[in-house]
């Protein structure tokens, strides 16, 4: 296997920041939310042909400057030069007819409508629906952004509507491009596949803004870094020249501490989730069918399940979940009982739980609050939240308030509603209301899918902890980097296909990262020679 | 039968089918931007009595028809106000303005109550008319031509214009259609307009051809039904086209049969065309991935831009 390639491109250590002129000049921006300082006099500087990384945890303020710079919001004070001239960004139209494009964090993508017909929304020219296709295949084969122009966004996976978002970004022909966490839904070719994109993108003077929670991705591809903590500009450093946990230290202000995962995985542990020759066929025709899946998870141990997005990840989730029954009631045993024809809460009520990839609509409902969404997944298990069918208000709302005190849940009022609260904090609501039942067996989606550093390693922590106390925990991921810190056996899922399960000591990402692409089997896609070349 | 008789049904099935198919393609166009306008009865009673009313006092029925239009708009944009601009639930507004409309048609409509009125000339298209049986068909009123070239003019509009699209993303998802810049209440007021000018031809339709005359809450319903042809027809309008004319040849059949004394109780023979309706959109209900494929998933949602 001769195919493993030696970082990302031209990404190697030497990366100069351009000496040119700025792009992009904001200087002084101040946005205040009422009495709170979101932004506090920020100075930003951004070059042509730059990748300029904008760090910060959760809540730093960076959500809010990108709004600002490609106006959504308007800033409370401060001014914006863009070439040298003062303008001012009253709307994201005007935005892009500057030349700054943007590729959301949550997509903005309109679900029932195609993806040619999303990307024509965006564009101002009105070019037939073919010769866009067109153009949209060709944009997606020379940047590797796979992507069939007429399927629907509904049937889309999270990393292919990212893929939509960035090629409706580049259709427009940005000088600059703002992207919101690109890499967090990507394998590492993927990603490697999006930094010769970028550096395709610089090369030709293009600069973009990138915000990411990976430090070394950042170390490895930006030529330059701003750090914000609590909406001030706290440092700006060249990336390559400082370690990554220093870059972690100026982000958190203090050290990010490390996982402990000493104790090994107990031998001869009873098997508390087994899968058995699981298939379903597509619930509609752009999904992925699920061919003789066979696992199981122990007590004590982290199962990881990694694959690319959209090979059966969300079919196979709903499938453990109760979601959508199984012919066999033996293809899911939880705890030796047979329950593929069981339903979601009787599921749970054998100890088991689960956190779905999704964690606005289907992993908590936005418009409850979250003493409401704690009850909605742990009313039938025991924790007294109902008396005899009636609500316990004050029960579920202790309970929330001790899932948000030990996942530091961060939020503007006692009891709000989860569609108030970041990304990254919901997060740590959902996973924690799962973990803080202690469940035997936990099924979860993407656990720290746009969480910041310090959050992550609070919920992969939790999840080692629980699973040493004696809990199956498997862990559906994208997420490299997390499969090889958490999970003590991984397998890869590649279009309704699993692997057979290794332990994942003495493997390498590149390792995993192949059997994601897939390589060994036949591809439409074509990426294994792309990846040969 | 004879083949008159067979024309004479097939010429009464597609005028009890026009009415419904004006109403439904309209609402159709503004359940697709995301707007939910029960209203439709109280607009086409405004259109029936105000086209009844124009057409008598000049003599015209053309003028009646344009009468019935703006009638209809002026309803339609009442509603707009309401909820698109003060924000108002949807469903209890529509509710409302189906209320005013019929009261308010039966004040207007009020002297006009026994007076008979003109009627619409039938329009003959030479050769094709002389066609057994489905010459009939090009010996239609005005009207009902106007009526199938609004449905074939929607669908091209909805699925292969800019305008459509930009519609059917607003019903969609208003936050990211405002997100990209697009005007939401706009569109989306444009869209009740349209949906109350065809409510208004759809009530000219019932008091100058299907009834020349204006008695009152003549509607009887048929916009509930417009309503439930939308749903029916998973807002596709094709269907919503194969619907109208299914729910009028029942209900046309049915009379019928009652005439003919087959030994079934006429009150179930009455109640047949909500039935079939009712079996045929369980049926196509069941192609779950067509119907979300379909739906406005902000159907009924207010939206109000933020900061």
């Amino acid at each position: 296997m001769e195919l493993i390639r030696s970082g990302a491109g031209s990404a190697g250590p030497g990366r100069q920041r351009p000496d040119s002129a700025p792009l992009l000049r904001a200087i002084g921006i101040t946005k205040m939310f009422g009495s709170f300082t979101a932004n506090d006099t920020i100075d930003l500087t951004i070059r042509p042909g730059e990748i300029h990384a904008l760090l910060g945890e959760n809540g730093a303020g960076k959500s809010t400057l990108v709004k600002i710079l490609y106006g959504s919001l308007q800033p409370t004070d401060g001014s914006i030069e863009w070439k040298g001239r003062p303008v001012g960004i009253s709307s994201p139209s005007a935005a892009r007819k500057l030349g700054i494009g943007m590729v959301f964090q949550h997509f903005s993508l309109f679900e029932a409508l195609t993806v040619v017909e999303n990307i024509a929304l965006a564009l101002s020219d009105r070019k037939s629906r073919s010769a866009l296709s067109r153009e949209i295949e060709t944009i997606s084969a020379e940047y590797g952004l796979p992507l069939n122009p007429n399927s629907v966004i509904a049937d889309l996976s999270v990393g292919e509507r990212q893929r939509v978002e960035i090629v409706r970004c580049l259709l427009q022909n940005p000088e600059l491009i703002i992207m919101d966490e690109p890499t967090s839904v990507l394998t590492p070719q993927e990603a490697d596949d999006l930094f010769l994109t970028l550096d395709k993108l610089t090369a030709r003077g293009c600069a973009v803004l990138y915000i990411s929670h990976r430090l070394e991705e950042v170390k490895r591809i930006c030529h330059h870094a701003t750090i914000l903590r609590h909406g001030k500009v706290v440092a700006e450093c060249d990336p390559q020249k400082e370690t990554a946990a220093r870059l972690a230290t100026m982000m958190v202000g203090a050290e990010v501490r490390s996982l402990t995962a000493d104790i090994p995985p107990p031998q001869n542990a009873r098997t508390r989730l087994a899968v058995q020759d699981l298939s379903l066929p597509k619930p509609h025709p752009f999904a992925v069918a699920l061919h003789a899946i066979s696992f199981e998870v122990k007590a004590g141990e982290v199962m990881a399940i990694a694959g690319i997005a959209g090979n059966g990840q969300g079919e196979l989730f709903d499938a453990l979940s109760g979601e959508r029954l199984s012919d066999g009631a033996a293809t899911v045993v939880i705890d030796g009982k047979a329950c593929g024809g069981l339903g979601v809460t009787a599921r749970r009520k054998l100890g088991a739980a689960f956190v779905p990839e999704e964690r606005m609509g289907h992993g908590a409902v936005p418009r409850m609050k979250l003493s409401d969404n704690a009850l909605l997944t742990r009313h039938a298990t025991g924790d007294h939240l109902l008396r005899g069918g009636v609500i316990n208000p004050e029960a579920s709302r202790q309970l929330a308030e001790r899932i948000s005190r030990s996942f530091d849940v961060r939020k503007g009022a006692p009891d709000p509603e989860a569609g108030s609260l970041s990304g990254g904090n919901l997060q740590k609501f959902v996973v924690g209301r799962e973990i803080d039942r202690q469940p035997g067996v936990l099924v979860v989606s993407q656990p720290t899918w746009g969480v910041d550093a310090g959050a992550a390693a609070i919920i992969r922590q939790a999840l080692i902890d629980l699973a040493r106390s004696g809990s199956a925990i498997l862990v559906i991921s994208q997420d490299l980097d997390e499969v090889l810190e958490i999970a003590d056996h991984v397998a890869v899922i590649s279009k309704g296909h699993l692997s057979p399960s290794r332990p994942t000591s003495g493997l390498t990402r590149e390792e995993i990262g192949l059997l994601m692409g897939g390589v060994g089997e036949p591809t439409m896609t074509g990426r294994g020679a792309v990846h040969a070349g | 039968m004879t083949a008159l008789m067979l024309e004479g049904i097939l010429l009464t099935i597609i005028t009890a089918a026009t009415p419904l198919l004006f109403a439904s393609i309209g609402e159709l166009v503004t359940e697709r931007s995301g707007v939910l306008n029960l209203g439709v009865e109280g607009m086409m009673a405004m259109g029936a009595v105000i086209g009844f009313a124009v057409a008598h006092t000049t003599g015209n029925v053309a003028l009646g028809v344009v009468g019935a239009i703006l009638a209809g708009m002026a309803m339609a944009a009442l509603f707009g106000v309401v909820t698109l601009i003060f924000v108002a639930n949807q469903v209890a507004s529509g509710l409302a303005l189906t209320l005013f409309g019929l009261g308010l048609s039966g004040l207007i409509g009020d002297a006009f109550v026994g007076v008979p009125g003109a009627g619409l000339a039938r329009v003959s298209i030479p050769v094709l008319s002389d066609l057994p049986v489905i010459g009939l068909l090009f010996r239609l009123d005005p009207l009902t031509y106007l009526a199938i070239a609004i449905t074939i003019g929607v669908s091209w509009f909805l699925f292969r214009m800019r305008g459509g699209l930009i519609l059917r993303a607003v019903g969609d998802s208003h936050t990211s259609a405002h997100a990209l810049g697009y005007s939401v209440i706009r569109v989306r007021f444009m869209a009740v307009l349209f949906g109350g000018a065809c409510s208004g031809l759809a009530g000219a339709y019932l008091s100058l051809v299907y009834t020349p005359q204006w008695t009152q809450a003549m509607t009887a319903g048929r916009g509930w039904i417009a309503l439930a042809l939308v749903v029916f027809g998973t807002w596709l309008p094709r269907r919503v086209l194969v619907g109208a004319l299914l729910f009028g040849g029942v209900s046309i059949l049915q009379l019928h049969a009652q005439a003919l004394g087959v030994g079934v109780p006429s009150q179930f023979l009455s109640a047949l065309p909500y039935l079939t309706t009712i079996v045929v959109l369980v049926i196509i209900s069941r192609n779950r991935a067509l119907v979300r494929a379909n739906t406005p998933a902000a159907l009924g949602q207010s939206f109000v831009p933020d900061r």
